[in-house]
C-alpha cells in the first residue's frame, strides 16, 4: 500500500522546500564553531586521566611482593564473560592459607563490567584507569599475574571511590 | 505400621524409626548436621529441632477428638530433636512451624558464632552443608560482635586427611565413622564449651584404608583431602557417574573433572554395593593413571621403532598382519579390566569370525588387598562378567607355563591383547619379544606397549561408556567423564561451565583431547574386514546384542541399569527394590 497522505513533501513549508536557505543555516553553524575555543584532545600525545569512577582494565592490587588475592575464584565465577582463570595453591603462612599461582584475564573476553571488583572479598581485584589496550595476537591478550599486578599506591583514587560509593 | 503426621501430612513409618528417618523416607527433609543414616545417633548439633505432640487422651485411655473428629494434639512445651526421638503411633510433628523455625534459626546462629567467615578460602564452599543452611535456615545476619575463637589449623590427621579446627562444628560424624565403619578408634572430642575440638589420641593417625570418607561426610570444610586441597573450586568441575575400577567390588563413584583432567573421585551411594563409602586406594590410585603416561594416538612399529600413525593405517596394518596367521597360531588375551561389551564383541570376533580357540585372560588376585568391608582380592573390575561372556569356568586364567611352551615351540606366533599390562606377571613379558606379532589395546605406556608392533590407543574407564559386572554379579553402567575425539559428542555427559562456554583462545579449554578409542569399535572394524558385517553404531547396540545372546544378561537395558543402579546377572527383569539414597551435601547444579 502506498502512502499518499501526510508525506514528507506535504509537511514541508515553502521555504523549507526551497532547500537553499537551510544550507545557508547549516553553514552558518559551522562558521560560528570556528571562532569558539576548541576542545579536541591531541591524543595520544595528550592523555586523558580518568577519575576514580572510571572502569578501565581490571588489575590485581599488589602490596609489596604479595598480592591481596586469596585465589577464592569468586571473580572467575561471577565474571559474565568467563574472562578470568584462577588456580589456587597453599601458602606457607597460615593466616592467608592460599594464593593464586596462576591468575589470568583474557582481555578479549572482558566487558569491563566491574563484577569481579564487586564480588571480591579482599578488595584484591579492582578496575584501573588503564584504557589503552592494544594486542597483536589473541595470546597476547591473555594477561598473566605479572601484567595484572599494580602496586596499591597507584590505585588510591579507585580505592577511595569504592570506599565512598560502594 | 504406625502412622505419624508431619506438618499435617499423614506418613507411614516403621516401628523403631526416629522422626528424621521417617521424614527422610517420605521425602521430607529436616535440617540436620550430625545425623547420618549409616552412623549411630549422637544428637549433638541440635539443628533438627521440631515440635512434637501426641493426641490427648481421656482417663480411660480413649483418644480425645474435636467436633470434626480430628485429634486434639497436645504439643510438648519443649522442642525435640528429630534425629533421636522415636516415633509412636499418631505422633504429630511440626518441622516448619513458627517455633521450630525459630529454634532452627537460633541453632544456626549459635553454630555460626565461632565459625570463621572463611567461605572464600574454604575448599568446601559450593557444596557445604553449613553454607546451605546459612541460606535456608538462618536469620541471615549475626548478632555476635565479640571476637571469634581461634583454633588449630592445617593439622595433618594421617596420610590423606587434613583438619581445620576453626571450621569444625563438632558434629562428631568423623569420630563415629572411624569408630563404627572403619573400626579405627583414634578420634575423640577434647576440651569443653566453646573450646571443644576433635583430636587424635596421642601417637595415633587416621590411616585406615577408608579414612577419606570422613572428608565427604564432614558437613563443613574442616576436613580436606591432601591430594585435592585447593586444586579446584567445585563449581568449575563436572561430576559424572561412574564405577570404580580398582577392584572387583565396583563401588559407585563420581568422577570430578576440570579442563578434561580428573581431579577427584568420590563415592556415590548405592545401597547394594558400597553404601556411602569407598576406599582411599580407589580414590587416589586411578587419577595418575588416567591423566599421565597416556598413549595418545595409535602407533605402529616401523623399523623397530613405534611411531604415531592414523587410526586407518593402524587398523589396516593389524588386519593385514593378522591375516598371515592361522587361527591356532594367534593367542587372544581377553581382559577383566575391559567392559562386558568389549569382551563380548572380542569373544564374538575370536570365536565366530577368526575361528580360534585361543581365548583366555590373565587373573589378578591380591589377597592382601582384601578386607571384610569393601575391598576384595580380585583386582580386576569385571572378571565375573568376562567369565560369563566367555563361558569359561576356570578360575586361574591363562596357563602361563603352557603358553610359554607354545611360544617356544612356535605353536603360538602372534598375540592380541586387550587392556592388560601383565603388571604382576613380569616373567611373561620377555616372551612377547619372541613373537612375530604383538597387538595391544592400551591406555598407558608400559612394558607391553614397548614390545608391541601395533598399539591401539585405548580410552580408559573415565572416557568410556559401558557396563561391568562386579564380584557379586551386579551389572552396573558407567558413563564417560572425559571427552576424547571419539566421544566428543556423547549425549547426556555432564559438563562444567568452562567446558560449555570455552572458545579457542581460552587457555583453560586448550586441554588435549586424546585420540583414543574403545575396544569394541576397533574390533568391529577388524571383524568387518573378515566379512563379519557388523553394524553396531554405539556401545548401547553392542549391549543389546549381548543381552540377546548371553542368557544371564537377558532383559537388561542401559535405562534399567541406570534406574535400578545395577541389575544382578540372571535377574534382568527382576530388579532389587529401589532404595532412597541419602546424600548429605553435594554440589548443586
Ligand atoms: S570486569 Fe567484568 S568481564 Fe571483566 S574480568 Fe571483571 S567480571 Fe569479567
Ligand atoms: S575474588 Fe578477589 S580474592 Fe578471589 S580470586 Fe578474585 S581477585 Fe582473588
Ligand atoms: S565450612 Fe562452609 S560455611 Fe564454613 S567457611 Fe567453609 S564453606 Fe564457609
Ligand atoms: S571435623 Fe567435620 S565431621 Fe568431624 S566433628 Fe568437625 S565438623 Fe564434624
Ligand atoms: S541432627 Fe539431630 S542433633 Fe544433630
Amino acid at each position: 500500500m502506498n502512502i499518499t497522505k501526510n508525506t514528507e513533501a506535504e509537511r514541508l513549508n515553502f521555504w523549507e522546500r526551497m532547500y537553499l536557505p537551510e544550507i545557508a543555516r547549516g553553514l552558518g553553524l559551522t562558521f560560528r564553531q570556528m571562532f569558539k575555543p576548541s576542545f579536541v584532545r591531541q591524543y595520544p600525545e595528550e592523555k586523558w586521566e580518568p577519575t576514580g569512577s572510571y572502569r578501565g582494565r581490571p588489575v590485581l592490587v599488589a602490596e609489596g611482593n604479595d598480592e591481596r588475592c586469596v585465589a577464592c575464584g569468586l571473580c572467575a565465577r561471577v565474571c559474565p564473560a568467563l574472562a578470568i582463570q584462577v588456580q589456587a595453591s597453599e601458602t606457607l603462612d597460615l593466616s592467608k592459607e592460599r594464593f593464586p599461582v596462576l591468575f589470568e584475564i583474557n582481555m578479549l573476553r572482558c566487558i569491563y563490567c566491574g563484577f569481579c571488583e564487586e564480588v571480591c572479598p579482599e578488595e584484591a581485584i579492582i578496575m584501573s584507569k588503564d584504557y589503552e589496550l592494544v594486542f597483536k595476537s589473541q595470546k597476547e591478550a591473555i594477561l598473566g599475574k605479572e601484567q595484572l599486578r599494580v602496586p596499591v599506591e597507584q590505585l588510591q583514587d579507585r580505592l577511595e571511590f569504592l570506599r565512598q560509593y560502594r | 505400621m504406625p502412622n505419624i503426621y508431619i506438618d499435617g501430612k499423614k506418613v507411614e513409618a516403621k516401628d523403631g524409626q526416629t522422626i528424621i528417618e521417617a521424614a527422610f523416607q517420605n521425602g521430607i527433609n529436616i535440617p540436620h548436621f550430625c545425623w547420618h543414616p549409616e552412623l549411630s545417633v549422637s544428637g549433638n548439633c541440635r539443628m533438627c529441632l521440631v515440635e512434637v505432640g501426641m493426641p490427648k487422651k481421656f482417663a480411660d485411655g480413649s483418644i480425645e477428638r474435636d467436633e470434626n473428629g480430628h485429634f486434639v494434639v497436645g504439643y510438648f512445651p519443649k522442642l525435640q530433636i528429630a534425629c533421636s526421638t522415636q516415633i509412636s503411633d499418631n505422633m504429630h510433628v511440626k518441622t516448619v512451624s513458627e517455633n521450630a523455625v525459630k529454634a532452627q534459626e537460633s541453632v544456626s546462629e549459635f553454630i555460626l558464632i565461632n565459625h570463621p567467615l572463611d567461605c572464600p578460602i574454604c575448599d568446601e564452599a559450593g557444596q557445604c552443608k553449613l553454607q546451605e543452611y546459612a541460606f535456608n535456615h538462618s536469620r541471615g545476619e549475626s548478632r555476635f560482635e565479640e571476637t571469634k575463637n581461634h583454633n588449630v589449623k592445617r593439622v595433618s590427621w594421617g596420610p590423606n586427611v587434613i583438619f581445620d579446627g576453626e571450621r569444625c562444628i563438632t558434629c562428631s560424624r568423623c569420630i563415629r565413622f572411624s569408630n563404627e565403619v572403619a573400626n579405627q578408634e583414634v578420634l575423640t572430642f577434647a576440651q569443653r564449651g566453646d573450646k571443644v575440638t576433635i583430636q587424635l589420641f596421642e601417637g595415633t593417625q587416621l590411616d585406615n584404608p577408608y579414612s577419606m570418607n570422613v572428608i565427604d561426610i564432614c558437613p563443613v570444610g574442616a576436613l580436606t583431602s591432601k591430594d585435592f586441597r585447593f586444586k579446584s573450586r567445585v563449581w568449575d568441575m563436572s561430576f559424572n557417574e561412574s564405577i570404580c575400577n580398582s577392584c572387583g567390588k565396583g563401588c559407585n563413584i563420581k568422577v570430578g573433572v576440570r579442563n578434561n583432567e580428573v581431579l577427584r573421585i568420590e563415592p556415590r551411594p548405592n545401597h547394594y554395593v558400597n553404601n556411602h563409602w569407598m576406599c582411599d586406594y580407589g580414590r587416589l590410585n586411578p587419577i595418575d593413571k588416567i591423566n599421565e603416561k597416556r598413549v595418545l594416538s595409535p602407533m605402529v612399529k616401523v623399523n623397530g621403532k613405534l611411531s604415531d600413525t592414523t587410526w586407518d593405517n593402524a587398523i589396516s596394518t593389524a588386519i593385514e598382519k593378522l591375516k598371515k596367521f592361522k587361527p591356532s597360531e594367534v593367542m587372544f588375551v581377553g581382559s577383566a579390566f575391559a567392559t562386558n561389551e568389549d569382551n563380548y564383541l572380542y569373544s564374538k570376533f575370536v570365536k565366530t569370525v577368526f575361528k580360534s580357540h585361543n581365548l583366555d585372560s590373565f587373573v589378578y588376585i591380591n589377597e592382601s588387598f582384601a578386607d571384610k568391608k569393601l575391598r576384595v582380592s580380585d583386582k580386576t573390575p569385571n572378571s565375573t562378567g568376562m567369565k560369563e561372556i566367555y563361558g569359561n569356568t576356570n578360575t586361574h586364567g591363562v596357563e602361563i607355563s603352557l603358553l610359554k611352551e607354545k611360544i617356544d615351540h612356535h605353536n603360538i606366533k602372534a598375540i592380541y591383547i586387550i587392556d592388560d599390562n601383565f603388571a604382576s606377571k613380569t616373567d611373561f613379558i620377555p616372551y612377547l619379544d619372541k613373537l612375530e606379532l604383538v597387538i595391544v589395546h592400551s591406555s598407558n605406556h608400559n612394558a607391553v606397549t614397548d614390545r608391541a608392533h601395533i598399539v591401539f590407543a585405548l580410552s580408559n574407564f573415565a572416557e568410556n561408556e559401558g557396563t561391568i559386572t562386579n564380584i557379586n554379579k551386579r551389572v552396573q553402567h558407567f558413563a564417560p567423564a572425559l571427552t576424547t575425539k571419539e566421544n566428543l559428542r556423547f549425549m547426556g555427559m555432564k559438563m562444567s561451565r568452562l567446558d560449555k562456554f570455552g572458545a579457542n583462545n581460552d587457555r583453560w579449554t586448550n586441554h588435549d583431547t586424546r585420540d583414543t578409542k574403545a575396544i569394541w569399535s576397533v574390533i568391529q572394524k577388524i571383524a568387518n574386514s573378515f566379512n563379519a558385517n557388523w553394524s553396531f553404531s554405539s556401545v548401547k547396540d553392542v549391549f543389546e546384542d549381548l543381552t540377546h545372546h548371553i542368557e544371564s544378561f537377558k532383559g537388561m537395558t542401559y535405562n534399567s541399569l541406570k534406574e535400578y543402579q545395577g541389575l544382578v546377572l540372571g535377574k534382568g527383569t527382576n530388579p532389587d527394590k529401589k532404595v532412597k539414597n541419602y546424600e548429605s551435601h553435594y554440589m548443586k547444579p
